[in-house]
């Protein structure tokens, strides 16, 4: 006799952290507010995984390891023998004890959504990368949703040890339930070691996702951080991008696309804490139809980061007048020598541009797609995880196609 | 045979009339300038020809072999035959040259199947690096390397009437003689066995037109063409500047462009 699926309620009560409100700058637009935690239950255990994941797979060929997880339960794993070789550890948290463990950057959860995740994660996955290992092919994790009504938590810590190098290919997607997702992805990335993250988010319609990404980057170390966002009814995704050792550098960015009614909730914050850190963030996302986007950003520039370089772009494409994007950059610097800049635009397809295609014979509907991929190329020309793109691209055109057809009898 | 007629064609930005009447015909293999003073309204014919938006025809006509252009949108007036080489050519982020020149000859019913090798000719004929065409369009490209992109593509296109907005900007000399031998060239010859070109060359200096021949000189200035003269127009007015127009200007209330510094006519004199 199974037991009886606790209700969600119950967890957060039990958990004593401060719900969010919306009048806390972080959540300030978001829809917290509409979240009934009553709604929701945790499984025991996995359901049927159902998704299909051939294009994502497809693009990446021979993979490091392989991770299967549903419902938040690891469901299956392999690990390439060369990648063994390599000294690569994959596994469960409680199965590598003496492997990094969660925790290892976000020592704090940042919010009742983290500290729900801990409390949940029904079987965290770690990767581990000793010193000096170059890792062949990405570390995969398929992670997917399928089970109505439930409340999943995710959880991948990654460390890289000191100068040894690893991508990793993140996959968020469900079947067409209604759920609560609260994935937390933390990296670690030891002194001089290089790591390429890319995460596809890809929910179904009628889930919500209240997400986080926190990262460490040490001393001359650099993370290439990419997030496509693509899901979900509510998708939010805070990302902390924390510059920790002396020369590190972090390069995050994002597409993003919203249609229907959804929300896309992204915050960002880029931490410099060391001197001579840099970090460069590029988000771009579109929204159509009545959907909205929000992103805030933040970079902090502690008094001990001197020489900092720091740079954030955010642009929004508005498809449809009813649809809605805000953008909010800030900047708090406690050291004078540092170069920052923030830049943000919200507005429709550029009409300069779309001047231009047309005065060469650009048919109109085929121009506007021309700009609008081409803003999204823009950062997928340059995905940290190149083999990671296709897949990006391919979901994102399905939607392209329906918002911005070139051709054919769609209402415009 | 082409023929570009516009004839009494007036059109305001914003409510403020910037066009009072403008008449002339463009025919293939004629070379047209169109001179005049900063803000007499030589660009904004140029972008109603073009049907930029926020540019409202109030009066006249234009026409292409007959056709009406101006009920046409942009795309058709390009596929009807007419080319811009814009003053200021704009910057498309991830939008490669290679694309935007595929989409139009698809949209034309041309065959895309010789574009590659098409381009490159056309690129080394302009002295632009072929690399440069794999780029977004315009992005991180100097003045110089706009003006030969534009060229490149109008060589592509192979338009039966272009219209050359100020394409001497921001070119160097060696660069204002390729790009004008492969317009003249045009004028002469056509594209691929076609009528040759007809130009409208819009432009301020009397630089571009010792390289590129005009049959006819338009002066112009206050939105209209004041004189029509031959090739020694031109010549005339480079001795005389448009002193001689400069009561009738008025501001020009089009959308506020850079002022582009040209190093070779500093004050507008050599």
């Amino acid at each position: 006799m199974p037991e009886t699926p606790r209700t969600l309620k119950s967890v957060v009560d039990a958990l004593d952290v401060a719900a969010p409100s919306t009048t806390d700058e972080e959540w300030r637009y978001s829809r917290i507010g509409d979240l009934d935690l009553a709604r929701w239950t945790v499984p025991a255990a996995a359901g049927e995984a159902a998704a299909d994941l051939s294009d994502v797979l497809a693009g990446l060929g021979r993979t490091a390891a392989l991770v299967e997880v549903v419902d938040g339960f690891v469901v299956g794993m392999s690990v390439d023998t060369d990648a063994v070789a390599a000294g690569l550890r994959v596994g469960t948290a409680a199965d590598l004890p003496d492997a990094v463990q969660p925790g290892a950057v976000m020592a704090e959860p940042t919010d009742q959504f983290a500290a729900l995740n801990s409390s949940l994660a029904g079987s965290p996955v770690v990767v581990d990368v000793p010193a000096n290992a170059d890792v062949p092919g990405p570390v995969v994790v398929l992670s997917q949703t399928v089970t109505d009504g439930a409340t999943v938590a995710p959880r991948l810590v990654v460390r890289a040890g000191a100068n040894s190098s690893v991508t990793v290919v993140e996959v968020q997607v469900s079947s067409d339930v209604a759920a609560l997702v609260v994935p937390v992805t933390e990296v670690l990335v030891g002194p001089a070691a290089r790591v390429r993250y890319s995460v596809l988010q890809d929910l179904g319609p009628r889930v919500w996702q209240v997400g986080t990404l926190s990262t460490s980057v040490g001393q001359e170390a650099t993370l290439d951080a990419g997030v496509a966002a693509l899901g979900g009814e509510y998708a939010r995704l805070r990302t902390d991008c924390h510059l920790a050792g002396k020369g590190a550098t972090g390069n995050l960015s994002s597409i993003y696309f919203g249609e229907g009614s959804q929300m896309v909730d992204l915050r960002t914050f880029q931490t410099h804490e060391a001197p001579h850190s840099t970090s460069n963030l590029l988000f771009k996302g579109a929204v159509a139809d009545t959907a909205h986007s929000v992103y805030t950003g933040l970079i902090r520039i502690g008094h001990e980061a001197a020489g900092t370089n720091a740079f954030q772009t955010n642009r929004n494409l508005k498809l449809s007048e009813h649809a809605w994007a805000e953008s909010v950059p800030n900047l708090e610097i406690e050291h004078n020598d540092v170069r920052c800049s923030h830049a943000s635009t919200v507005g429709p397809v550029d009409e300069d541009q779309q001047f231009y295609l047309e005065s060469r014979g650009v048919p109109t509907p085929v121009a506007e797609r021309l700009i609008v991929a081409g803003f999204f190329d823009e950062v997928l020309d340059a995905w940290p995880v190149p083999d990671a793109a296709a897949a990006v691209r391919d979901r994102l055109a399905v939607r392209l196609d329906r918002q911005v057809p070139v051709a054919g009898g769609a209402d415009r | 045979m082409t023929e570009l007629v516009i004839e009494d064609l007036q059109a305001s930005v914003a409510g403020t009339p910037i066009l009072h009447g403008v008449t002339l015909t463009v025919r293939s293999g004629e070379v047209h300038a169109v001179m005049g003073p900063n803000g007499s309204g030589k660009s904004t014919l140029s972008h109603v020809l073009m049907g930029r938006p926020g540019y409202q025809v109030t009066g006249g006509s234009v026409t292409l072999d007959g056709a009406d252009l101006l009920s046409l949108p942009t795309w058709e007036r390009a596929q009807a035959g007419l080319f811009l080489a814009q003053q200021y050519p704009t910057e498309v982020p991830g939008v490669a040259v290679r694309d935007v020149l595929s989409e139009a000859l698809v949209a034309a019913g041309r065959s895309t199947a010789d574009l590659e090798s098409l381009v490159a000719e056309e690129a080394e004929r302009i002295g632009l690096s072929a690399a440069l065409l794999d780029r977004a369009m315009n992005v991180d490209l100097s003045g110089g390397e706009k003006k030969r992109n534009e060229t490149v593509q109008l060589a592509v296109l192979q338009p039966r009437i272009a219209v050359l907005d100020e394409l001497d900007s921001g070119l160097d000399v060696d660069a204002l003689r390729d790009v004008a031998r492969r317009i003249e060239q045009a004028t002469n010859d056509g594209f691929d066995g076609g009528p040759p070109l007809g130009a409208l060359v819009i432009t301020h200096y009397n630089r571009l037109l010792t390289e590129l021949h005009p049959d006819v000189v338009h002066v112009f200035a206050a939105g209209r063409v004041q004189r029509t003269g031959g090739p020694e127009l031109a010549t005339e007015l480079e001795e005389s500047g448009y002193a001689e127009w400069a009561h009738l200007s008025e501001p020009e209330a089009a959308p506020s462009r850079p002022v582009v510094d040209d190093p070779f006519f500093a004050g507008g004199t050599l």
